[in-house]
């Protein structure tokens, strides 16, 4: 698989505070990445680095086989970083013809990538009159030029009215399904939960994570019961394999219990049943992403 | 370096502002050399400025880029504010992930700043051409290109005084607060001289030969006030039994010196831009 980004250690310092410590990471193509990580957590920081904005302190990256200066290998990686940043005078087309320009490619797909975000209608008008939304669809279309090895997203939905994140999230979906390897940085759990293969979990500028979302979190998930003894029920839990972290939530009055092993349901209100305990609530949940996510990132607290 | 001046001319031909100031700059320099030519008639005294003898060649190159200087000051309002305004849109941080090296940015400015510079001259060639060709009491073609430094001397000290803007463009990332700062640099160096001059050196000669390195200073070196060396004027000077002597010349120690400015205005531009966060 090609690799198209490669983190070694990075590290920003800026004065006392250390915003992205000792970071790896790679980025192999076809995937979709997702960098997930409160506000504060480095995440615009790592990727200033490595679109040549911020000055690591140490360690290094290289983009795609490292054997280009990093502002030639940008010239094939589209990218937006926090808000999108166009020159107001100019209109629409104009600005996508300067990044033409700067980018050394030709500027006959100016139209299609306005298509594509849904702006072709607006293409004389002037930046300043575009709102949130068409501006952030602009800049998208903008990264989209060069048809880039590689998409780099920071918080592309920040801001925007429901909507338009709709409408962002559906033109990143689209832009997934052709094979552009995208990489997209969040604090939004559920959007990297919907759109991303991969994900890399930083807090406090420490990698918490880096793998398959789904391979996130290796438990089988987690049950929810109650019955009129939960004494009783939560006794017959403690003495059996299949469960572990058992706890009796004093507001709801239900008992959560993580799995240690696959088990259906139906079999566990069985065994149940067998013992004498006949449960009025069951669910076997899934953590979700947010979930585990908190999970995660209390541990390392 | 075409496609770097490319790029920084599509920035900067969408700009209203930056036409009008444009359009104000060289429109000025016509205007200039019309009303020097209008005859005027005031309560029956005929008088034309063209006739004191300012636009005899080769006389009026220096005259001519002395006056044309002062109009610098709509293009370095150009040059400020198209290196701050790519802190105010950020359209620098957009520039540098699109793919263009810091370098690049600066050299592409940096090429503007002589383009600029270069037509101002050609300009101002031109203008002063047609004008002594009419006004001049000499037109032989040896008296015509004679004292022709003065151009050169103009270009440099544009090429020195547009760096600076453009230096201090990025180190202030304001445009307003960067002319102010110009304002305040150019109030700070005349203190200085006066200072140098009055109080603690006291001989003006020596003081030249100090404060020709400052950056203002050296670049107003380049090109002198040529009106004691009107007729006019000498002559005045002669009947109140006073001598003028001052040296208009252009000396090449003094090009080096503002060439020197400009290398370090570039360079420092570039040293400010590399050591930033953006």
């Amino acid at each position: 698989m090609k690799t198209i980004l490669t983190l070694n250690n990075l590290t920003k310092r800026f004065g006392p505070l250390t915003a992205v410590d000792n970071l790896s990471f790679k980025i192999e193509k076809g995937n979709v990445y997702g960098i997930l990580g409160p506000n504060g957590s480095g995440k615009s920081t790592t990727l200033g680095m490595v679109l040549n904005v911020v000055n690591k302190t140490s360690g290094d990256f290289f983009w795609f086989d490292g054997n280009e200066s990093t502002h030639n290998a940008l010239k094939k990686v589209g990218a937006i970083i926090e808000r999108p940043n166009f020159y107001p005078y100019m209109t629409a087309k104009q600005n996508l013809n300067l990044v033409c320009k700067i980018k050394n490619v030709k500027n006959a797909k100016i139209e299609e990538k306005l298509a594509l975000v849904g702006l072709l209608d607006r293409k004389n008008s002037k930046f300043r009159t575009f709102s949130l939304g068409m501006k952030q669809r602009l800049a998208i279309a903008s990264a989209l030029l060069n048809d880039p090895e590689i998409l780099i997203l920071d918080e592309p939905t920040n801001g925007l009215d429901p909507q338009g994140i709709h409408q962002i999230r559906e033109i990143i979906r689209k832009i997934a399904a052709m094979g552009t390897t995208i990489l997209l940085a969040s604090h939004l759990l559920d959007e990297v939960e919907k759109v991303c293969s991969h994900v890399i979990i930083i807090r406090k500028g420490v990698k918490l994570y880096s793998g398959r979302v789904d391979e996130m979190n290796a438990s089988h998930g987690y049950v929810e019961l109650k019955a009129e003894n939960n004494d009783a029920l939560i006794s017959a839990l403690e003495n059996h394999t299949w469960f572990e972290n058992i706890k009796l939530d004093p507001e709801t009055n239900l008992v959560k219990a993580i799995l240690t092993k696959p088990i259906e349901a139906e079999n566990l209100n069985k065994m149940l049943f067998e013992k004498g305990i006949i449960l009025s609530h069951l669910v076997k949940r899934k953590e979700s992403l947010e979930q585990q996510f908190l999970e995660l990132t209390k541990q390392n607290a | 370096m075409l496609r770097l001046l490319n790029i920084e001319f599509h920035k900067l031909k969408y700009s209203r502002s930056t036409k009008v100031l444009s359009i104000i700059y060289f429109g000025l320099f016509t205007l200039i050399a019309l009303f020097a030519s209008i005859r005027f008639n005031i309560l029956g005294l005929d008088f034309q400025l063209a006739d004191q003898g300012i636009f005899n060649f080769p006389y009026i190159w220096h005259f001519n880029t002395y006056f044309a200087s002062y109009l610098k000051i709509f293009l370095a309002i150009v040059i400020v504010s198209m290196m701050s305004n790519e802190y105010s849109n950020r359209t620098l941080k957009q520039n540098l992930i699109d793919g263009m090296s810091k370098k690049e940015f600066i050299l592409s400015k940096f090429y503007t700043v002589l383009v600029f510079s270069v037509i101002s001259t050609l300009f101002i060639f031109i203008v002063s051409l047609v004008l002594g060709l009419i006004f001049s009491d000499y037109t032989e073609f040896s008296i015509i290109f004679s004292d022709l430094e003065f151009m050169l001397a103009y270009l440099v000290k544009l090429i020195g005084f547009f760096s600076f803007c453009m230096f201090l463009g990025i180190l202030v990332k304001r445009s307003a607060f960067a002319l102010g700062f110009l304002f305040v640099w150019w109030i700070f160096e005349s203190i200085v001289i006066g200072i140098l001059r009055f109080q603690i050196i006291g001989d003006s000669a020596k003081t030249a030969a100090i404060t020709q390195f400052f950056p203002l200073e050296s670049m107003a070196n380049l090109v002198k006030q040529p009106i004691t060396r009107l007729n006019v004027v000498q002559s005045a000077a002669n009947q109140l039994q006073t001598d003028i002597i001052s040296d208009y010349a252009v000396h090449w120690y003094q090009i080096l010196i503002v060439l020197a400015w400009t290398a370090i205005f570039v360079w420092g531009s570039l040293k400010l831009l590399k050591k930033r966060d953006l």
